[in-house]
């Protein structure tokens, strides 16, 4: 297991949490995270923090003005190693958390898989209806060229599109093709995106999925 | 200009001290003989000093400076005065003077502290007062804020501290500005959400103000530093309890997901340790915990108003455009000072 130390000895709140939660992100495997902090109410809310999140965490004073809190920080989608305490590892890995992880979907056309226009129509609102039903939401859903009309007036998936979107999903039309299609003032849900930002959320993607 | 404001640790009533610091201070500190007319002092916790100069008039006397909380100074300027000019409403009076009170940075472009002032003045006048003078000193950080006057008659003076078991209690703003100003500080809240705070810190409490004037309060106070839990708490006195409904808590949408992302300060843990032991919290969220412990500027009135009228307070309260909601009522003592539900 790997152990990280994170000094935020002359910080003032929120920045020993921020630069944990940091560190954190960047995390690949389960690991234990040392945070260094100079005063009482840091080691309080990093370990406010940590409670809420559900690693384990204890905290020590070392000296004067420092402070060290360790917390047991577990990544989802890897297995328990057998030393952590399993209740609370196990209360992380059973609630549903929509945000966790960047999971990324690209809708890039009208419709499904090749062959029959009928069909492919049908399997995409399957599809987009069937992500509304998983335990973890993605993080955002591109959609460009033909695409766009998922998210325009007469799309069938508008109702679960605006579930996926008040759950927290970043829902992106890209610009470019809705002008193309005619389609700018019809757009009904999400906002509208460019290619940088296209580009950065695929980069930034842990997870890309692109049915079509 | 090049130079920005030098953005302090932590801006606005987050920077105040904590209160438990505080009371061991004050409680040092003589207290000589005491002046009849002295109608409240800080022995009582309340929002402003009054003092009785015949039998019509009292005075009302307040001061409050911070530092930032945004980076534009014209717009810190109206936070700064629209914050020290609500204690007077909240002690039930009208403006009368404001002195400004001003720190500032001797190499700092003197524009920005133009902008800053421009900022206070405006809402001094929007308030009906004057602005009578002020005083400047050298600082290394920029600090701005008013030292207000202001007038009441001494049987409508609003205490903090009258409310009655009954009462129900009317919150005039939503909370959450100190967890947003704290997400912004570190480049973590969305435009919307700032502006939102912009508004709601910028809007003078003379609007509800003129409203409660109108009907029966008990009991009144500003939420600022100690926040919404910590001003109910000395609103209490000691004497009643509460019962707070979380759902109709007004909040604004930002200050939760900063909470859930833990865009936590120093003085929301402050005031959770001076006030967690009097607070019972049923299944209520650790966000909307966050937002009970958020530390304001330049936070709504909290008032304890006669239950007959609290209807229509808020529905006169509403017209006026103010996000004011019935969020709980005091009753009799408890085991618990403050249930959260």
């Amino acid at each position: 297991m790997s152990r990280i130390v994170v000094d935020a000895i002359g910080d003032a709140c929120p920045l020993p949490i921020v630069k944990t939660k940091n560190v954190i992100k960047e995390m690949k495997s389960s690991g234990t995270i040392e945070v260094l902090v100079d005063n009482e109410i840091a080691v309080q809310n990093l370990t406010k923090m940590a409670k809420i999140t559900g690693y384990p965490v204890s905290s020590k004073k070392l000296e004067e003005n420092k402070y060290l809190v360790t917390m047991e920080v577990t990544v989802a989608g890897e297995a328990q190693e057998p030393a952590q305490a399993p209740a609370e590892a196990e209360a992380v890995t059973c609630t549903p958390d929509a945000r966790k992880g960047n999971k990324v979907i690209v809708i890039s056309a009208n419709q499904m898989g090749s062959g029959s226009e009928e069909l492919g129509k049908t399997l995409l609102k399957g599809f987009i209806y069937a992500v509304t039903q998983q335990d973890e939401l993605p993080k955002t859903m591109l959609f460009y060229n033909s695409g766009v009309y998922m998210t325009c007036e007469d799309s069938p998936s508008l109702e679960d599109l605006k579930s996926l979107e008040a759950q927290g999903v970043n829902i992106m039309s890209c610009g470019t093709c809705l002008n193309y299609y005619g389609l700018s003032e019809q757009l009904m849900v999400g906002s509208v995106t460019n290619m940088y930002d296209i580009v950065e959320t695929m980069e930034k993607a842990d997870l890309l999925i692109k049915p079509c | 200009m090049e130079e920005k404001i030098q953005f302090c640790k932590g801006g606005g009533c987050t920077a105040k001290l904590g209160p438990g610091m505080l009371n061991r201070v004050l409680e040092c500190l003589p207290k000589g003989t005491r002046d009849e007319n002295l109608l409240i002092g800080y022995d009582s916790h309340d929002d402003a000093a009054v003092y009785k100069v015949n039998d019509e008039q009292a005075i009302v006397q307040t001061l409050d400076f911070f530092p930032p909380m945004v980076e534009d100074p014209y717009i810190f300027g109206q936070i700064a005065a629209t914050n020290a000019l609500s204690d007077i409403y909240a002690m039930g009076g009208r403006v009368l003077t404001a002195l400004n009170i001003v720190c500032f940075p001797e190499k700092m472009d003197l524009n920005i502290l133009g902008q800053i002032m421009m900022g206070g003045a405006e809402k001094v006048q929007e308030a009906g007062g004057s602005l009578a003078g002020g005083h400047s000193i050298v600082d290394e950080s920029v600090k701005y804020g008013l030292s207000v006057t202001g007038i009441v008659h001494p049987d409508r003076i609003l205490a903090n501290n009258g409310c009655q078991a009954g009462d129900v209690l009317i919150l005039t703003k939503k909370l959450g500005v100190g967890l947003i100003c704290t997400a912004n500080r570190v480049g973590e809240a969305s435009e919307a959400d700032m502006e939102e705070a912009i508004r709601s810190m910028t809007t003078l409490n003379k609007y509800a103000a003129e409203v409660l004037y109108q009907h029966t309060v008990h009991a009144c106070t500003d939420v600022t530093g100690f926040s919404f839990l910590g001003h109910l708490h000395e609103m209490l006195d000691g004497r009643w309890s509460a019962v707070i409904e979380s759902k109709d808590i007004p909040y604004m949408e930002g200050a939760y997901h900063a909470a859930e992302e833990f865009y936590l300060t120093a003085a929301a843990q402050r005031n959770r340790n001076h006030v967690q032991e009097f607070v019972d919290f049923g299944d209520v969220s650790f966000a909307m915990e966050e937002i009970l412990f958020d530390p304001q500027t330049s936070g709504g009135l909290l008032a304890a108003v006669d239950a007959n009228e609290a209807e229509a307070i808020i529905r006169e309260l509403q017209a006026i455009g103010l996000p004011a909601r019935i969020v709980g009522q005091v009753t009799d003592k408890m085991e618990k000072e403050i249930v959260v539900r």
